[in-house]
């Protein structure tokens, strides 16, 4: 049994690995990848230390910083579920793995938050993406619809205006972008934006065709024949494996104290997995050593 | 092994491309990249061969995999 499991390699996880590391834990990071969401980040301008860094770059100095101590890292396998066992806890893993520990850090991030209508799970990869910086390029020529009405939705309308021949933007609220972005777009005359309206379906065989869209307001319907669609509604917690054993907010976060504590002694989550305000790299850093530090402290009152 | 093929087709600024590429950079694995943002041909390609409309594409000996899959990878390449 490890002294200390941490779930999750982002800047929350990878923070608190090399706190840990520090307190000589006897420590295993176990996680799907390495790096997190700021890998899909391209230019980062408030993390202190660089004035301009992207994203994966930040990453790989996070990760080079890790590989520095003799902790066990395994990636490639992702965590489905955490359970208690006499003396601290048990996870086990997608491809069937236990590993134990008498502490653990969920530090499992947040991933995009799918539509969830009909045509989305057939039609991804086939013109449904989530990351418009990897695919957009794809698109060059084609219409395409931006789903979504804040930051994320509008910087990925603004990158498809260059490329592509019409971008209709489609939001259920109004616009809640930052002002500086919603004039940069405003003005495009190969932009339609659709506000208060509800993508309904995903059309399409083996690529995507069009969506359907529906006004919330007057409950009309109607389809845009589009190529690529650019789902941009924001995040939702990797939280499942610790459903049932700790308490998760309406918004699917695990609910932590100022000390990173989940209520059951040795668990601790940190970062953007968590209901802690602002989700920023520093931030989930900052949790991630407290975490670490807060079980190092729980490990050596257990000794 | 000499004779193995490797073709990597990807964007500019797509992070998961960059580290696949780098992955084969740091084990000395020499690659053909297709930048299938300015080349449309290749691009129509990959399309075709794979059924899917995403980067990065890792094509090994005529093998396929979409998304930056370590596991896979390391496999494919006896690393």
């Amino acid at each position: 049994m490890h002294e200390l499991i941490i779930i999750g390699a982002g800047p929350a996880g990878m923070t608190a690995a090399v706190y840990a590391a520090r307190k000589k834990l006897d420590t295993l990071l176990l996680s799907k990848d390495l790096g997190g969401q700021p890998n899909q980040t391209t230019g980062i301008e408030n993390y202190m230390g660089y004035q301009f860094i992207e994203g994966p770059e930040l990453m790989q100095k996070f990760e080079e910083q890790v590989k520095q101590f003799p902790i066990e890292v395994k990636i490639g396998d992702g965590a489905v579920s955490i359970s208690r066992l006499d003396g601290g806890f048990e996870v086990r893993t997608e491809k069937g793995e236990t590993y134990q520990g008498r502490a653990a850090i969920i530090a499992t991030g947040k991933r995009p938050r799918p539509l969830n209508v009909p045509g989305e799970e057939h039609l991804r990869g086939r013109g449904v993406t989530y990351c418009a910086i990897c695919d957009g390029p794809l698109f060059a020529g084609m219409k395409v619809a931006v789903i979504g009405g804040g930051n994320s939705a509008l910087e990925s309308a603004d990158d498809m205006l260059k490329i592509g021949e019409h971008v209709y933007l489609v939001s259920l609220t109004p616009l809640t972008g930052d002002q500086v972005l919603i004039d940069k777009v405003k003005g495009a005359a190969n932009l339609t934006i659709f506000i208060e309206h509800e993508t309904s379906e995903i059309l399409g065989d083996n690529f995507v065709s069009g969506i359907k869209i529906r006004d919330l307001k007057s409950g009309e319907e109607q389809s845009l024949d589009v190529g690529g669609v650019f789902v941009e509604i924001g995040l939702i917690p990797n939280s499942e494996l610790a459903k049932g054993l700790i308490h998760l907010n309406r918004l699917g976060e695990i609910e932590v104290n100022c000390a990173c504590e989940t209520g059951i002694p040795g668990l601790y989550a940190a970062g953007d997995v968590t209901n802690v305000p602002e989700k920023q790299i520093v931030v989930a850093a900052g949790e991630g050593a407290k975490a670490a530090l807060q079980a190092h402290r729980y490990l050596q009152r257990l000794s | 092994m000499s004779t193995r093929e490797v073709n990597v087709y990807s964007t500019p600024y797509c992070p998961w491309c960059k580290k696949t590429k780098k992955l084969l950079e740091d084990n000395g694995i020499t690659y053909q990249d297709f930048d299938v943002a300015a080349d449309r041909t290749a691009r129509e390609e990959m399309i075709r061969k794979t059924g899917q409309m995403a980067v990065p594409v890792i094509e090994i000996d005529g093998d396929f995999v979409v998304g930056y899959d370590e596991g896979w990878l390391k496999q494919k390449l006896g690393l």
